[in-house]
């Protein structure tokens, strides 16, 4: 019997995996060398974060403490990336410093998100006044220049790095929410989302399970892109002096205090500036390659 | 007479991630000057690819892989890219389903019509203009001045494609080739761009190649038809004998699917099952299975392209075996 | 046929506002649907007629209170929808469905097949688990699909199957009327062949009543009882089908949609009326009657005054000057 229909109807994919959009995604994602390359690079950045007290000798000078007697000491083996002003190893500080930096990057990214998201969402959807009412506000949070909030709110609350990280998420929710603005007008005059109405399911079950997911995927590509954006926002902010402040350890810090040092002893500032100019990279190309790998007419084709 | 433009066994293949798709099997037909010629079948057949193909603008992952294509006698397939670029748009032209989204949005009619008409010929801009203007009253535009100032988005759908069609044959071309040109159009603005297309052919000597699914659209204006299965001609011949003499079991199955009211209350005669997406190369006839007449042979046995009867017929189907000498 | 219709639309209108700023007065109003009046009964197929701009999907999405409308009645099986509350709309929703032109559209391309049919199904019955699946797969069933493409997404079915799934979609709530949007305008001849076949047999074996738009005339004239021609958001012409496709059409314009059918008949082609012009602008339709700019037939009172729909003999209905009142 099933045989005869299939007969009727023509070719039914038969054998072949289940395909969803995301696998798709996925299986051009793997093929992509820059990708691959700079998935490992993230990876192996987080890992050496989380596991920091085990992959160095001197994890309480990592965090901190001062060990006068050795500072400047250039690479060597006791030191891969030598010591600097306080005498402190500095592959130890990179790798505590990179906790902070990447926890930011991460925590910023996700506050903007939490909030640009769902307010775009409802202004695609609904229009009306309320659309006009999140967009303007959107306007206006978006004349921000984010490194200026950082240092005003810095000013008036005391140099705390998580404020000022929470400024700098204040002025970037904005880009989420007209990112998903736009991308909300135009998948809700698609047919399944009448459909979806026509069976009376309510406004706010469309919104979770047909628009969001739908308009995800251009989320995801700059989200990406911006925890590198992030990282090198609250690198900045160190260095200006609003960020952590020392002896905790900091990649923005590291450079403000090592630039003095620099021509001679390059090593401490340097490694800071590789470190977040490698992981701020690798963010930057890992968005890029989803973006590739998302948008079906940029997928590659095997040969 | 010496045919216009003859494809001889066109084979385009593309490499996809699922593998290699063979959209144009073997394409073999001719069109004669002043001569509005219908390729028609439905999707998948390889219509659309075909006349991509003749301009050599298919798009990665798609290569043609053998054939030939003459245009006046000379191998288009062998010309260099510099001879291609003196033939596309000059000599041969082609015009697509959706104007809107092939004309520039960004700048006026006028515009894009001088500029084209610049790059093709030597007109100075003057000469260009009243070219320009001319074949906008030959496309039967109103008022050909005030649409030379507008931008397309301004026009109507028909009016859009009204000026892409003085586009295309603005430099002068010999060959037209309109891929569904009046699909996206309302029917009764549909009926208006057949027929200026069929006055065209008449007054400017131009051949159009129209490729449409749409078997109407066919009978309205094409002196001859060619229908496409599976990236091959299945049937070919001038118009009243493959409308009223059909012979292929496709090409009854297709005028059969057309409800019409003489069938009302009666199930519409449908071809069972779907077109072959391409993938596999088969051995037989690709329309075996969905054939109601086919015999054994079909299934092994790839049927030719052979003449029936008079000298413009020719069918592809073992029911009608070449005629032994 | 049943007594009761089951949908009564009474000077159904919809206008939608534009240019409307913030310090002008003026309000460009484009009327969508304009004073619609139509009755239709119970396992009719009712089909509507027009090109672009003539309202008639405005007109199936108010019909639903998809878009709500701006005057008029909709009595849906007695009782005028129009007044309910969001709520009690919602239990009447199950009762009226809906297909579109564009299978790919109409389905999100994140679901599986299983996920989309089930939509409807777990908000209007309390089916769940296995019940739920195969309930799923008997839908299937009565469309001619096999059940294990359940598990399958959009992209992998060619359109006439996936037209099929999406009218195994709408069946899900057992519906009594179902609106089909230009149901095959999107599919080859041969696919929608068997679409037409299957909506004829599913209209038999459920007792369904069909409101069929489309443009084209081949298809309504197949499937539809009953046609009604619209142009720029009223009704222009409303007979039985085989009073209009038999030479009884009586409109100008509806004449010149019968002879855009492309004819295989060579020397019907030689009467045919071929229309100039554009079809107009809603927004800045023409004065008295809309078609008059186009009308080859058209005389001066057809420029300043509208003409209304009467009835020309027993259920035919025209709006036109010159079937009306022949002394002109």
């Amino acid at each position: 019997m099933a045989t005869l229909k299939a007969e009727k109807i023509g070719y039914i994919p038969k054998g072949r995996p289940v395909n969803s959009e995301f696998q798709l995604m996925l299986r051009a994602f793997i093929r992509d060398p820059l990708a691959i390359l700079s998935f490992i690079i993230i990876l192996i950045f987080l890992l050496s974060a989380i596991f920091a007290p085990l992959l160095t000798q001197y994890p309480q000078q990592g965090l901190g403490e001062p060990n006068i007697a050795e500072k400047f000491l250039p690479p060597s083996r006791a030191h891969p990336l030598g010591t600097e002003y306080m005498g402190r190893d500095v592959l130890a500080r990179i790798l505590y410093g990179g906790r902070s930096s990447l926890s930011i990057g991460f925590l910023v990214v996700i506050i903007a998100v939490l909030i640009g998201v769902p307010l775009g969402a409802i202004s695609g959807y609904y229009g009306g006044w309320i659309g006009n009412l999140i967009m303007r506000i959107t306007d206006i949070f978006l004349a921000f220049p984010a490194l200026l909030l950082a240092i005003a709110i810095a000013a008036a609350l005391g140099p705390s790095f998580v404020n000022a990280m929470i400024a700098v998420a204040f002025t970037w929710w904005p880009w989420y929410a007209r990112l998903i603005h736009s991308q909300t007008l135009s998948v809700k005059e698609r047919y399944f989302i009448e459909a979806a109405r026509s069976t009376g399911i309510s406004d706010f079950s469309i919104i979770i399970q047909h628009i969001l997911p739908n308009v995800m995927t251009p989320v995801l590509v700059q989200a990406t892109m911006d925890i590198g954006s992030a990282i090198l926002t609250g690198a900045a902010i160190s260095f200006i002096g609003l960020g952590i402040q020392p002896p905790a350890p900091d990649w923005g810090e590291m450079i403000s205090t090592g630039r003095i040092y620099f021509i001679e002893r390059p090593w401490f500032a340097g490694s800071a500036g590789a470190a977040i100019f490698l992981v701020a990279l690798s963010f930057n190309l890992l968005g890029d390659a989803f973006r590739d790998a998302a948008d079906p007419r940029t997928r590659r084709f095997s040969a | 007479m010496e045919a216009l433009l003859a494809v001889d066994n066109l084979h385009i293949h593309f490499n996809t991630y699922a593998g290699r798709v063979f959209a144009v099997n073997g394409m073999s037909f001719q069109l004669s000057h002043q001569e509005i010629f219908g390729l028609v079948g439905e999707s998948g057949c390889g219509k659309s690819v075909t006349g991509l193909g003749i301009l050599r603008m298919v798009p990665p992952p798609g290569e043609i892989t053998s054939g030939r294509i003459l245009f006046h006698n000379k191998d288009l397939l062998q010309s260099s890219e510099d001879e291609m670029q003196a033939i596309r748009g000059r000599r041969i032209t082609m015009i697509f389903q959706d104007p809107s989204t092939t004309l520039n949005p960004l700048f006026t009619c006028g515009n894009q019509i001088i500029r084209l008409i610049r790059v093709h010929t030597s007109a100075s801009a003057k000469e260009a203009y009243k070219r320009a203007i001319e074949m906008f009253e030959s496309v039967a535009l109103p008022q050909p001045q005030r649409i030379m100032k507008s931008y397309p988005h301004e026009l109507s759908g028909g009016m859009q494609q009204r000026v892409m069609i003085a586009m295309a044959i603005a430099p002068g071309a010999e060959l037209l080739i309109a891929d569904e040109p009046s699909t996206a159009l309302d029917v009764t603005i549909q009926s208006q761009i057949l027929s200026l297309l069929s006055n065209l052919r008449s007054e400017k000597n131009i051949s159009i190649l129209l490729i449409t699914h749409n078997l109407g659209v066919v009978a309205e204006i094409c002196d001859r038809v060619a229908v496409a299965y599976a990236g091959r001609i299945v049937e070919m011949g001038a118009t009243e004998e493959i409308l009223f003499e059909m012979m292929h079991p496709y090409t009854q199955g297709l005028l059969a699917a057309i409800p019409t009211s003489a069938q009302r209350g009666k199930p519409l005669t449908s071809i069972q099952g779907s077109v072959p997406d391409g993938l596999e190369q088969l051995n037989g006839c690709p329309f075996y299975e969905r054939c109601l007449h086919a015999l054994l042979i079909c299934q092994t046995e790839m049927p030719e392209l052979t003449q029936i009867g008079n000298e413009s017929h020719f069918v592809a189907c073992h029911l009608y075996p070449p005629k032994r000498k | 046929m049943d007594q009761k219709p089951i949908l009564e639309l009474r000077d159904l209108s919809k206008y939608f506002i534009s240019n409307r700023g913030l310090f002008t007065r003026t309000e460009k109003k484009v009327r969508a649907i304009d004073h619609i009046n139509l009755t239709i009964h119970h396992q009719e197929a009712i089909g509507i007629v027009g090109e672009s701009g003539c309202g008639k999907t405005t007109l199936a999405r108010v019909i639903l209170k998809l878009t709500p409308s701006t005057s008029g009645q909709i009595i849906f099986e007695g009782e005028d929808i129009v007044l309910l509350s969001s709520r009690e709309l919602h239990s009447r929703r199950r009762n009226m469905q809906i297909v579109f032109q564009n299978p790919y559209s109409s389905f999100d391309p994140r679901f599986s097949i299983l996920r989309a049919i089930s939509e409807p199904l777990i908000r209007n019955t309390t089916l769940r688990g296995k019940d739920l699946i195969q309930r799923a797969q008997e839908l299937l069933d009565q469309v001619d699909m096999p059940g294990e493409i359940l598990y399958r997404y959009p992209h992998e079915f060619s359109g006439g199957q996936l037209q099929r799934i999406a009218i195994a979609r709408a069946l899900a709530p057992t519906p009594k009327f179902i609106v089909l949007d230009e149901p095959t305008s999107a599919l080859d001849v041969s696919i929608q062949a068997q679409i037409l076949n299957l909506l004829k047999s599913l209209q038999n074996n459920l007792k369904l009543t069909y409101l069929f738009i489309s443009h084209d005339l081949s298809v309504i004239q197949y499937i539809c009882d009953r046609v009604a021609v619209m142009y720029l958001g009223k009704i222009v012409e409303y007979s039985t089908t085989e009073t209009i496709f038999n030479g009884g059409a009586l409109h100008p314009y509806t004449k010149a949609l019968m002879f855009s059918i492309p004819i295989m008949d060579m020397k019907l082609r030689q009467k045919r009326i071929i229309l100039t012009g554009n079809v107009p602008d809603p927004a800045n339709p023409p004065s008295g009657c809309s078609f008059h700019p186009r009308c080859p037939f058209a005389k001066e009172i057809c420029t300043h005054e509208g003409p209304e729909l009467r009835v020309i003999s027993g259920g035919h209905l025209v709006a036109c000057h010159l079937v009306i009142s022949p002394s002109w």
